[in-house]
């Protein structure tokens, strides 16, 4: 929290009115910010600039308040804020806080609580973006954060590595995402909306168009059905031989979550849980943090059958209604016996529009269907793809963009291995 | 217990309870007090559960026991204004349009004044249960809201609260008072905070097996007793399983009809085996059933009703 103290000497000095440096200590405050994920625009600098010159620099109260009113605009970035406030404007000078922020031991740290704050490797990332000279040879301070955070015990060390995202694997995910829209990911509603080109006609619209001239002339307006995207419904294990590459779908999931409606989200690893609410809150890595606090076995064991019979059960009616596409996201290592898993994916199969398997396994060029599990579950499923980088990623984008892509064929891992 | 005279509006829980009885309704204290709520707190009522436990029924046995009219809203994917608020009559428009032009009038306000009026307004269900008179403020269903698209539930957002729609030409038009609103869902989609925080909430179960058994004592009246003791033993057993979709009271009342109808006095496998689709509508539950747990099934319900006497 913000304490009352005065704005640090050569803030103040650096920062006293008129002389400018102020302006640009803002002006790269907002840059940082606008790294780490916040949307701000030069009008907001301005306004926060002008701002910071009214209320003039006295309490360090006052100032915070004066740029969170003025780049705050979503609460969700609040978070984001209030750490990147006390990390850029505390230290007495500006220099030596570079020096800290780039030194392996970071002393302001130490008094902190030991669990990393959500957010926090975003923002150290970019306070240092554009400082690449200035920036240590090979041993990182990441290496002493992680060693730091990691309290105790396997687990939570991998909790730690799940919660963070990095500045550029955000922007990978949103760049990726780019590409996402495109016009064959839509499906026809019953709805309509205005067109301009002939179409079907809109007697309402024509109707009302028609009393500009009393009645004499009757143009016809038409009208089209609405597009929209059909839900997605993703199924993502998380059990430990998958832990690895579920982060970097999350990541995926999270930028895509935001991005368009109807997004649902599961994770399982040998129970099953429904994250679709914790993956909406718009800050990346505290939507990563409550996913962590709702799942009670990350990195456990796997049981396929069981988690989809529970889906099926479940939720199957609720979210696959409206010619839902699925995601499942598994190596396919059952460790269950198989006959239930494929009741269950052929009955998933049949309830949805698509069922398309990511395999992070896949990625192997020898890869062989041999595993039980994945036997069981190539027949049912309509694409079969790898997923284990943000490339793969894109390829999928493309699938489900609706554009062909080739070698996804899940028969062809079923003919190699019979022929 | 107490009375409830048609046409009014219980004055406590044990009267909601005796209006809902009176019209072969069996409800549990908890649904009779959260009806009696909404109808005392004039909100809507929210009521969620598995398909065939009785929902929609509630909104008919109100109209029925409060003689109002019942207003019926069915939900699906892409209803818009037009088919759930209102619409103009364009043909009457039109041709109205070409008689005036025939008569010569060109005066174009008198035209639009006319063409835009309650004349040509089609009421859509909306529409007819904000807008009827005083005293009569009809029951108002919206049945299986979960088929409808965010969009529309966004609507309904503002009738709900202020009982209210605009129409461009007409204006704001108003309910003098409030419809009794019943909302089903059946849950295949999640339904919005902001809809649910108007309306009191309420989860309908299948009922408890003495609850059915009276069910179909007053539903199936033809059904003797030891059928109708033995179709609930068994439907309540059936939903003890892991079934894809377990029977609803609707299909117990369906069962014990059609078994009624053959004059069948009592269960055997073989009669099971023909009737079951009346009872359950997944081929895999079916073809589980048929086999040998349902026949072990069938022997459990026969012994424990043997136990009992």
């Amino acid at each position: 929290m913000v304490d009352d103290q005065i704005v640090s000497s050569v803030a103040v000095s650096s920062v006293a009115p008129g002389d400018g440096k102020l302006a640009d200590n803002i002006v790269f405050f907002a840059r940082a910010l606008r790294r780490a994920g916040m949307r701000i625009g030069p009008a907001a600098i301005a306004d926060a600039i002008d701002a910071a010159t009214l209320i003039g620099i006295g309490s360090r109260n006052e100032f915070y308040a004066a740029l969170q009113c003025t780049f705050v605009k979503r609460h969700e970035d609040q978070l984001l804020f209030d750490e990147a406030f006390n990390l850029f404007w505390r230290s007495r000078d500006l220099v030596q806080k570079m020096i800290a922020l780039l030194s392996p031991i970071a002393p302001e740290r130490q008094g902190e609580d030991r669990a990393r704050r959500a957010g926090a490797e975003r923002l150290r990332e970019a306070l240092l973006a554009g400082r690449d000279d200035a920036r240590p040879p090979r041993d990182e301070p990441e290496i002493e954060i992680d060693a730091r955070d990691t309290v105790s015990g396997r687990e939570l060390f991998r909790k730690a590595d799940f919660a963070q995202m990095t500045a550029a694997e955000i922007a990978e995910a949103r760049k990726v995402l780019s590409s996402l829209i495109l016009p064959l990911d839509r499906v026809r509603t019953r709805r309509f909306r205005a067109a301009h080109r002939p179409a079907r006609i809109d007697p309402r619209a024509t109707m009302r168009d028609a009393m500009r001239f009393g009645g004499e002339l009757i143009l016809p307006r038409f009208r089209e059905p609405r597009l929209v995207h059909p839900p997605l419904v993703v199924l993502a294990d998380i059990s430990g031989s998958m832990s690895q590459y579920t982060r970097i779908f999350l990541h995926f999931l999270h930028a895509l979550t935001e991005q368009r409606q109807r997004v649902h989200t599961f994770l399982f690893g040998t129970r099953l849980t429904n994250v679709t609410r914790q993956m909406r809150n718009r800050d990346p890595d505290e939507a990563l943090d409550e996913c962590v606090a709702a799942v009670k076995d990350w990195s456990g064991g796997t049981r396929i059958g069981e988690t989809l019979h529970e889906f099926n059960r479940r939720w199957l009616r609720r979210v696959l209604g409206q010619g839902a596409i699925v995601l499942l996201i598994t190596d396919g290592l059952e460790r269950d016996d198989t006959a239930e898993l494929e009741v269950e994916i052929d009955r998933l199969h049949r309830s949805c529009r698509r069922l398309i398997w990511l395999n992070p396994l896949l990625r192997f060029d020898g890869f062989e269907a041999r595993a039980r599990g994945v036997r069981a579950m190539l027949p049912h499923v309509d694409e079969f793809r790898a997923v284990h980088n943000l490339e793969s990623v894109a390829e999928l984008v493309k699938s489900l963009s609706g554009q062909g892509v080739q070698g996804a064929d899940p028969r062809r891992f079923l003919r190699a291995r019979t022929a | 217990m107490a009375k409830h005279e048609t046409g009014k509006l219980p004055q406590s829980i044990d009267e909601t309870m005796a209006m809902l009885e009176a019209q072969n309704y069996l409800a549990g204290t908890q649904l009779a007090t959260v009806l009696f709520l909404a109808l005392k707190m004039k909100r809507p009522l929210f009521l969620e559960g598995e398909a065939g436990v009785g929902k929609t029924e509630i909104a008919k046995v109100l109209a029925r026991s409060l003689d109002r009219p019942l207003i019926r809203l069915q939900c699906y994917e892409g209803l818009d204004v037009s088919s759930a608020v209102y619409e103009w009559n364009y043909p009457a428009q039109m041709l109205e349009i070409r008689l005036s032009e025939a008569a010569g009038t060109v005066d174009r306000q008198r035209i639009e004044g006319d063409i835009f009026s309650e004349r040509f307004l089609i009421r859509r269900p909306v529409l007819q249960a904000i807008s009827a008179g005083v005293g009569r403020a009809p029951v108002f269903l919206i049945d299986e809201l979960d088929r409808t698209d965010e969009a529309f539930e966004a609507f309904l957002l503002e009738v709900l609260s202020d009982f209210q729609v605009t129409i461009p030409e007409l204006g704001t038009i108003k309910a003098d008072e409030p419809p009794i609103v019943i909302i089903t869902t059946n849950r295949t989609r999640e339904i919005h905070d902001a809809l649910k925080r108007r309306c009191l909430y309420h989860w309908v179960d299948y009922p408890k097996a003495a609850q059915e058994l009276e069910i179909i004592r007053r539903k199936v009246p033809g059904c003797s007793a030891t059928l109708s003791r033995e179709v609930v033993a068994y439907v309540q057993r059936l939903r003890a399983i892991d079934l894809f979709k377990n029977p609803g009271v609707a299909e117990t009342i369906d069962w014990a009809t059609a078994l009624t109808e053959l004059d069948r006095l009592a269960l055997d496998p073989e009669t099971i085996a023909d009737t079951l689709g009346t009872l359950l509508k997944y081929q895999d539950d079916i073809a589980r059933i048929e086999g040998a747990e349902g026949r072990k099934l069938l022997a459990e319900v026969k012994a424990e009703l043997l136990a009992q006497g």
